[in-house]
């Protein structure tokens, strides 16, 4: 039997007394690439942080790997959050945010060895040029792949990503796309991540959860992607369904 | 200066405000950093209704003083953690109640409260061995906790990302609360609750301008703000004036002096 690498059985949960996930029952194996989408206000963000143990389940049960999210070592889960949520008066390099990655604490002066491995991981996407450049200083595309090196540095099993194309240009989310993918088929972590664009989805996912508080659709994108669930979540479809094609051809 | 150095209190004066200096300039990174400016002010007005009971029940001020400010800091830190209000409500909310009862505390008593007031402003040339001895224990227990400046400064960047890697953030939260508190009540009768809010904000704000890491923002606030204590209280001896004064006065000319330099 193939590992499970997040299994929910009548998840739950509320905030401030409203429930924001209600029953959700899926179970996604180990190594899948797995896109939540839903409208404004669906879950995907409550649903990430209950998988990253910020939000306790109200009812049910959520599992990591076989254990609760309150139970997973730190390092398990490389997480890459909004960067439009960062405060960018913090005073501080490129490389000293995927350094904290490695210890899980911010440096005060990078080690030799230190500096060495987050070069390398940044070099792995395509970034080594930026490590020494302020954080304030970063675009949002280069952020975002700098948010990825400090993720994956410690070699997470899994890698949680909360709308990594927002504040990002259409070349820097394609860009972004194919460093996933990438990683993804070289270390054979899960990824989990929030996005609107379908296309991706279609392109890149082996697995869909469609969400509007209750679970809509899980499954491969063919699956899950219908015209009637997508009404069903959306309240309409929206003129680009017509156009979504299935498979991954255009990132290889 | 050779002059002033000969004289005890002045010696004095120079330990005290070294010692608060290095204390305000560590926790001031966190609390500028944060964006928690207004809680060191509020803590310090807190310790003023504490001071005021002191007074009231007729103890040691400060040592009535230190339990009440905890409290208030743990109250500001609860509110902020648990509603949707933002920390300057929360802080806001719970300064107006310590001072209120300050007030309550010093109407109760029957004499005119002078001593009260001298909390407000302090007087760094007149402390006494216990203030200094008081402000070296807590130095050194601060850095006894200098291993947890990575963890602080981590969630200070982003807490979620702390939080995502297992780190205890609203435990930390509390933690640095109750520190902040327990400097502020060890600084205000050196300070008073005026300077001391001074000697959290404006160097650590001076730092932040010039700093290109949290490393040197911490290092260069707690230099900021031993430069312009010296400055200021050699200052004061010459131009025989308040040394509080003078040294918030200095720490403003470093300040506008570091915002004239060119950015990098």
């Amino acid at each position: 039997m193939s590992e499970i690498a997040v299994k929910a059985e009548g998840l739950s949960v509320k905030l401030e007394g409203n429930t924001i996930l209600d029953d959700l029952s899926f179970s996604l194996p180990a190594g899948a690439f797995l896109s939540i989408i839903g409208p404004n206000g669906a879950g995907k963000t409550t649903l990430l942080k209950s998988i990253l143990g910020f939000i306790p389940a109200f009812e049910g049960r959520l599992e990591i790997y076989g254990r609760t999210p309150d139970k997973l070592d730190p390092g398990m889960i490389g997480y890459v959050p909004q960067v439009k949520m960062l405060d960018r008066s913090f005073p501080g390099q490129a490389l000293e945010l995927v350094v904290s990655g490695l210890r899980r604490k911010w440096p005060g002066i990078v080690k030799s060895s230190e500096r060495d491995k987050a070069v390398a991981a940044l070099e792995s996407i395509g970034a080594a040029g930026i490590a020494e450049r302020q954080i304030n200083r970063l675009s949002g595309g280069e952020l975002q792949r700098v948010y990825l090196a400090r993720a994956i540095i410690s070699s997470p099993r899994m890698v949680i990503l909360d709308e990594p194309a927002t504040g990002i240009d259409a070349v820097g989310e394609e860009d972004m796309y194919m460093l996933l993918e990438r990683y993804q088929h070289k270390s054979g972590a899960s990824i989990l991540m929030i996005t609107h664009d379908l296309n991706a989805v279609c392109h890149l996912c082996s697995h869909v959860l469609l969400l509007n508080r209750r679970l809509i659709g899980f499954g491969t994108p063919q699956e899950s992607l219908s015209e009637d669930k997508l009404r069903l979540a959306f309240g309409h479809v929206g003129h680009n369904h017509a156009m979504l094609s299935f498979g991954k051809e255009h990132h290889d | 200066m050779i002059e002033a150095l000969s004289m005890p209190f002045m010696q004095r004066a120079v330990v005290a405000g070294v010692l608060v200096a290095l204390l305000a300039g560590f926790y001031g990174a966190f609390v500028v950093q944060r964006g928690l400016s207004f809680l060191g002010s509020g803590l310090a007005h807190a310790a003023f209704g504490g001071v005021a009971l002191g007074l009231l029940l007729e103890g040691e001020p400060l040592l009535v003083a230190l339990p009440f400010t905890i409290v208030t800091a743990l109250g500001i830190t609860w509110i902020k953690n648990r509603t949707r209000l933002g920390p300057d409500t929360a802080v806001g909310i719970l300064f107006s109640i310590a001072m209120a009862l300050g007030i309550v505390f010093i109407s109760l008593r029957d004499q005119y409260s002078t001593d009260a007031f001298a909390y407000i402003f302090g007087s760094i040339l007149s402390v006494n061995m216990t203030d200094i001895y008081a402000a070296a224990g807590m130095l050194l227990f601060t850095l006894l906790l200098l291993p947890l400046w990575g963890r602080w400064a981590y969630a200070s960047f982003d807490p979620e990302l702390a939080l995502s890697d297992r780190l205890p953030v609203l435990r930390d939260d509390y933690i640095l609360s109750v520190l902040l508190a327990v400097t502020i009540v060890g600084a205000v009768k050196i300070l008073g609750m005026v300077l001391i809010t001074a000697f959290l904000i404006i160097p650590a704000a001076t730092a932040r301008l010039l700093a290109r890491s949290f490393f040197a923002m911490t290092v260069l606030s707690m230099l900021f703000g031993v430069i312009s204590t010296i400055i200021g209280l050699f200052a004061s001896y010459q131009l025989d004036m308040p040394s509080g004064a003078t040294i918030v006065l200095t720490q403003a000319v470093m300040f506008f002096a570091a915002m004239a330099l060119p950015r990098r």
